[in-house]
């Protein structure tokens, strides 16, 4: 009979059967179901479980999400990112010396940071500035291509004196730019809509030179040219051009504007209406009487 | 006899459920060995009969993706002794199967060789009412037998018609379409004792296993050790076991006759073993390495050394020569091939037209066997080994594993069984065409 008490290390060999529950096991791992369950199926169940527990407290999705922006920072603060120096390309030193102060940008400053619309809206948002271009170049380097208003009139408007383009916007306060006091000056309300048509009437006034003190917007819809000395062109709403063109020609042919003329008015297209100055009238009377009374005498 | 019907139907329905998933499995429980056999069943038609070309014995539809053997243990004289110790082998068989063909089997088919077989002839008569021979006329004709006395605590375990004669034909394989007025059907009936059938189906339950079906292990070794003209022609097969020796005969494809000698190999161990007093697996391993039948001069000389470790010193240091094995294996061979010759004389194998005797089994791969059987049984013997069958291992190609691979041959093309006909309606016990008119009166 075998023994009953099996002592440990005994040479007793090992049964060699499988136990029944070790059977049983072995059987269920190799059901198909049962095993593609457990080799799928758990696996998949224990990590949306463990996901599905992560989630559902909202101070682990507070560090998640603090350590995903951590490391999102700790690559934005990388050296090769950081932008060192701004450059202006095409701007004049006094608006280059403006974009400067408006951006105020404090370097050094990671690329990602730099909102480059928003910041190119800023520079573009400057009067003298009519595009600018932003980018980031290599080497740290942000990079700001200005295309400037060129100041062609001075307006002198109700609020003072503003330097204006041949379109008519505002390039900067005549007081920032005390050099430009060579341009021609537009006055009036809405003198700066028609700019085009004041830039064309300038060009075709050019013969009269110094004389030429400005133009006026009168009633925001016909101009004024005024010469030296007071008297005044009064030019049509409409086609004001070939109206100048014509009081320029009875210059150059009669010498209208050296007279004594207070008005050109042009604003009939049928006719031109000259107002004199009053000695002028009176001189004028005087040799009309004259006339007419050399005409009695010998008539 | 109708309760048998019935499990044998139950039986033949998981065989083809098992066959539909395409997985059963094999047990053979043997005396010295058990050894289980997962095959599957292809439904491609890989190897299919083609012109010229047989379907290589029906086994080529399966391939066999485990096998596993272990020794066998509660076996005894082919029958099963200690339940729970054999239960065990049959795990351990089948685990290691299922884990070589990394498949689940649930059906299992069982031989095995024990449990005191006993061969009946029946035969059957009737007159055919219409002239043509129907499958109905088939079934009637089998239950027209009439069935002797089995014995009390016996079932039916094969019944398999052998010969059918239509009028004065005879030899019909297949007597349906013939035209005659007297069928005639030849059943062959193997009878065991019920409790075998009993304990295995328990054993094989406590393993978590459906029986597929019972096989005798005489007959599946048969099956795959004879060749096709040895079956046709007549032959016996005797499967040498360690605690059995099956004996078969078969002719026209049929075996039609079987029992067993309750003798096997290991009473030759257990010989070796008292007469050179030495313990059982030192007698095995002797066997084994230097046992043979017949004796020559050389065996004088060759020392077998018997060490042991008694302290004795004259006990561990004798040594004997291998004619003196000879002289004690020999006797009990001899007598198991009377026994087996005995057997044949019963069942008239001299009337046979051929008279060849195959050795197979595991003990007959003792040398010398073929020479002495031929001395005892005739000129006609040979050692056979089993069919080849597709993806058997090489460790179990061998004679021992013949009845296993019959067995696999025996599910794949299984031969008719008397309750592989239906039933004929007058046949059905009176009782349940009471229990119908019972049935109709309470509500009705």
């Amino acid at each position: 009979m075998r023994p009953l008490i099996i002592r440990r290390g005994s040479d007793i060999p090992r049964d060699p059967a499988p136990s029944r529950w070790a059977y049983r096991v072995q059987r269920l791992w190799l059901t198909p179901v049962f095993r593609s369950l457990l080799r799928v199926g758990l696996p998949a169940f224990v990590i949306v479980g463990a996901l599905g527990f992560y989630v559902s407290d909202p101070a682990n999705i507070r560090h998640l999400q603090d350590s995903v922006s951590d490391l999102r920072r700790s690559i934005e603060d990388r050296p090769e990112f950081r932008v060192n120096l701004m450059s202006v390309n095409g701007a004049s030193p006094v608006l280059a010396e403006e974009i400067r102060s408006t951006l105020a940008m404090d370097f050094p400053v990671s690329s990602f940071d730099i909102d480059m619309p928003a910041l190119r809206q800023r520079i573009e948002d400057i009067r003298a500035v009519e595009r600018a271009e932003v980018r980031v170049r290599s080497g740290g380097e942000l990079s700001i291509n200005i295309t400037e208003r060129s100041p062609a009139m001075i307006w002198q408007a109700r609020e003072g004196l503003w330097v204006i383009d041949a379109g008519g916007e505002r390039v900067a306060p005549l007081m920032a730019r005390p050099r430009l006091t060579y341009l021609p000056v537009i006055s009036g309300d809405g003198a700066n809509e028609a700019a085009a048509e004041a830039m064309a009437l300038l060009a075709v006034a050019e013969p009269l030179g110094e004389r030429l003190r400005g133009l006026v917007r009168m009633g925001e819809r016909r101009w004024d040219v005024v010469l030296e000395n007071g008297p005044r062109i009064l030019l049509p709403a409409d086609n004001p051009v070939p109206a100048l063109e014509r009081v320029l020609a009875l210059d150059d042919a009669q010498e209208l504007l050296e007279r004594d003329v207070l008005r050109v008015d042009m604003r009939d297209g049928d006719r031109t209406v000259l107002q004199l100055s009053p000695q002028a009238l009176a001189e004028l009377r005087r040799m009309r009487d004259l006339d007419a009374t050399m005409g009695e005498r010998n008539g | 006899m109708s309760m048998l019907y019935h499990s044998q139907r139950a039986m033949r329905a998981k065989r083809q459920e098992a066959m539909r998933r395409g997985v059963i499995a094999i047990l053979d429980i043997g005396s010295y060995k058990t050894s289980c056999l997962v095959l599957r069943f292809d439904s491609s038609d890989e190897l299919r009969p083609t012109d010229g070309v047989g379907a290589m014995a029906g086994q080529s539809s399966f391939r066999v993706v485990g096998a596993a053997t272990t020794r066998s243990r509660g076996v005894k004289f082919g029958e099963i002794d200690t339940v729970q110790e054999t239960e065990r082998a049959i795990r351990t068989a089948v685990q290691a199967a299922q884990k070589m063909a990394d498949m689940r089997v649930d059906h299992v088919i069982v031989s095995f060789s024990g449990a005191r077989p006993r061969s009946y002839g029946l035969v059957g008569e009737i007159s055919l009412q219409t002239g043509t021979v129907t499958e109905a006329d088939v079934a009637r004709a089998m239950a027209a037998c009439d069935v002797p006395d089995i014995g009390e605590g016996r079932e039916v375990l094969h019944a398999q018609p052998v010969n059918f004669s239509l009028d004065h034909r005879t030899g019909l394989k297949d007597p349906r379409g013939h035209v005659g007025n007297r069928l005639t059907a030849d059943m062959h009936m193997l009878t065991i004792e019920a409790h075998a059938i009993e304990t295995l189906l328990h054993c094989v339950k406590r393993c978590d296993l459906e029986l597929a079906g019972v096989a005798s292990s005489p007959y599946v070794a048969g099956v795959s050790s004879l060749v096709e003209d040895e079956q046709e022609l007549g032959a016996a097969c005797v499967d040498m076991g360690g605690g059995s020796t099956g004996v078969s005969i078969f002719i026209k494809k049929h075996m039609i006759y079987a029992d067993t000698v309750r003798m096997g190999g290991d009473h030759v161990t257990s010989d070796i073993s008292q007469g050179l007093q030495i313990p059982l697996p030192d007698a095995e391993r002797i066997k084994t390495r230097f046992g043979g039948l017949v004796a020559t001069g050389m065996d004088d000389r060759e020392r077998i050394e018997l060490e042991s470790d008694t302290g004795d010193w004259e006990h561990d240091r004798r040594s004997i020569s291998r004619a003196e094995l000879i002289g004690v294996m020999r006797p009990r061979v001899e007598e198991i091939l009377e026994e087996v010759r005995a057997i044949l004389e019963d069942a008239g194998f001299d009337h046979l037209p051929s008279q060849r005797i195959v050795l197979t089994g595991g003990a007959s791969q003792v040398p010398g066997l073929d020479q002495l059987a031929s001395r005892i049984l005739g000129n006609q013997v040979r050692l056979g080994r089993p069919l080849r069958v597709q993806g058997l291992p090489q460790s179990t190609c061998g004679p021992a594993f013949s009845a296993c691979v019959g067995l696999a041959l025996f599910a794949a093309y299984p031969q008719d069984e008397w309750w592989d006909f239906e039933v004929p309606a007058d046949k059905y016990p009176a009782r349940s065409l009471r229990r119908a008119v019972k049935w109709f009166r309470d509500n009705w």
